[in-house]
């Protein structure tokens, strides 16, 4: 395995996420820090608990995962895209690189950036509510499956796209509303009967209701039916990169 | 010697249809400069796609110091140094970062003596902390240089390597490329400029339509399919080349000042002795007298009108 190739892409990403530190960190920061005060203080305060959870704190998971999905989605796409619009991709294709290792430093340094990000959106939601983390470490492991599974659906899309505005319309217009409607703002069991069962195709509902179980023991569905779901997305993505790397399609003539 | 690169029976066709290669075979020697020419769309950049892992290859095979680019990625690649014609660079970064990310990618641990060797060689060193977007044109062609040797490749591709540089530019080029083989690297260089051919080569292949053509050593090239003309300037204009002079190749310029006599290099004589006092014998003076030999672009221009 070329280690040092996959060191080079993930610390080439990571460079860049710091180069551009404003838009990698601080603006989705902001932007969340302004739900936590909108949905969370201002009118989160006039509102009854859900299942026995204030509701700023009931919001800090579904907020995490917006942003880590989005950012997910974007830091991959953006990171496969980019070279191959600026042309920059023939070096990577011409180095001894397997696919595999290309996907491991792209998909990872994305991955981590949004590890960093959800954390520090953790730390942030610190300082507008109190919340607690009753199973740490399942927490700790959807965050990053989550990432993960997402990069790797953020790394199709930016193989997939040809224009810069294909790599926007699918977070803009799938993810983001996917999020919204998956149980970031509420719990989805205040959905009429028809509305809770069409919910149930939306993946990110699984990912959320599986993060806010491991905050507060509360969950719309089981958390291993979240874990099994996300894993099944995860494969998903896995098959569909596995087709590109086996047809070069977007890649190689 | 050694062949360091061999393309055996390779062909593609892409999707659409287009056939780019057909059936190609070609070796290429360990520390050779080797030229590829040939016209706009004649596969140049498809067979270096190919060898460089660019491009799926069709039917065929490509060894590169003995290893199967596809079977064995790894170590053919990691020989190949490639310097695309596009100046494609990451314009935000800057040098320093580009080319240590460039010998990163292909396996190497860092070495910032040798990155620093190369900089140096590339009048780049001062550059190092610069942004590439910062650079001019010509700049950011040595850029692409220093990364395609940051892994210290044996094999290098240059895709038209001075395509848009200056004439300063492109004579320094001439000299790295040969301090290059020098060191052992085996070249092999595309271009438009025959005349860079001319000056580096010590082969040349010319690829048409897909095909090779020919490949010969640059001398025996120009020797074989060269020929050599003697030009007269006459004393008093002709109009038409008279009879007496039929049995030789000549032709007179359209103002029937210069009578012009092509003969065979090849040839046990030239026939020049003979002519000259079949000239003297008619009375045919003339005031000046001088040979030239074709160009490497005349040999190449006849081979691909030869085989349209």
């Amino acid at each position: 395995m070329n280690l040092y190739g996959i060191r080079a892409i993930y610390l080439y990403e990571m460079h860049r996420a710091w180069r551009t530190l404003m838009q990698s960190l601080a603006t989705p920061v902001i932007s969340t820090s302004l739900y936590f005060v909108v949905f969370g203080a201002a009118i989160g305060s006039r509102m009854a608990q859900v299942e026995g959870v204030s509701y700023g704190a009931f919001i800090i998971p579904g907020l995490v995962m917006l942003a880590l999905l989005t950012e997910s989605v974007s830091n991959a796409s953006f990171g496969i895209y980019m070279p191959r619009y600026n042309g920059t991709i023939y070096e990577v294709l011409s180095a001894p690189v397997s696919f595999v290792e290309i996907l491991i430093g792209y998909v990872g340094a994305a991955a981590s950036k949004s590890i960093v990000l959800g954390f520090v959106i953790l730390l942030t939601a610190r300082l507008f509510v109190d919340y607690e983390i009753q199973h740490p470490v399942w927490m700790v492991g959807f965050l990053v499956l989550t990432a993960l599974t997402f990069s790797l659906f953020g790394f199709v899309i930016g193989i997939w796209a040809d224009t810069w505005e294909k790599l926007q319309v699918v977070p803009i217009l799938v993810v983001t509303p996917l999020a919204f409607l998956g149980g970031s703002f509420y719990s989805i069991s205040i959905l009429p009967p028809l509305w809770q069962k069409i919910t149930l195709f939306n993946p990110v509902v699984y990912l959320i209701s599986g993060f806010r179980w491991s905050f507060y023991g509360i969950s719309d569905v089981s958390p291993m039916i979240s874990l099994g779901m996300t894993l099944v997305f995860m494969l998903m993505c896995l098959a569909a990169i596995s087709w590109i790397f086996r047809t070069g399609y977007r890649l190689k003539s | 010697m050694h062949s360091t690169i061999s393309v055996r029976n390779l062909s593609k066709i892409y999707d659409g249809g287009f056939q780019a290669l057909k059936n190609i075979n070609l070796e290429i020697q360990r520390g050779e400069i080797f030229a590829l020419l040939g016209p706009n769309g004649a596969g140049k950049t498809t067979l270096i796609s190919i060898v460089c892992g660019l491009v799926n290859p069709g039917e065929g095979q490509v060894l590169a110091d003995g290893h199967d680019i596809i079977t064995d990625f790894r170590a053919a690649r990691a020989k190949i140094g490639l310097v695309p014609q596009e100046l494609t660079t990451d314009s935000f970064e800057t040098v320093w970062n580009t080319i240590g990310f460039s010998r990163g990618l292909f396996g190497k641990p860092a070495n910032p003596a040798h990155l620093e060797a190369v900089l140096r060689e590339l009048s780049l060193w001062d550059k190092r902390n610069t942004r590439i977007m910062k650079l001019s044109g010509g700049m950011k062609r040595r850029v692409m240089i220093a990364k395609a040797l940051a892994h210290e490749p044996q094999i290098l591709f240059l895709d038209e390597p001075t395509a848009g540089v200056d004439v300063e530019l492109r004579r320094d080029m001439w000299e790295m490329v040969r301090r290059l083989r020098a060191s052992g690297v085996t070249i092999i260089l595309t271009t438009h400029y025959i005349e860079e051919a001319e000056e580096m080569a010590d082969r040349i292949g010319v690829i048409h339509k897909g095909e090779i053509v020919v490949v010969e050593d640059k001398s025996a090239l120009m020797k074989k399919l060269g020929k050599k003309q003697l030009t007269l300037q006459l004393q008093s204009p002709m109009t038409t080349i008279p009879p007496e002079l039929a049995d030789y190749p000549l032709e007179l310029s359209a103002d029937g000042n210069q009578l012009v006599y092509t003969f065979d290099t090849q040839g046990d004589r030239t026939g020049i002795a003979g002519l000259l006092r079949r000239l003297s014998d008619h009375g045919i003076d003339f005031k000046d007298l001088n040979t030239s030999e074709s160009s490497l672009e005349e040999i190449f221009v006849n081979l691909v009108r030869s085989r349209t």
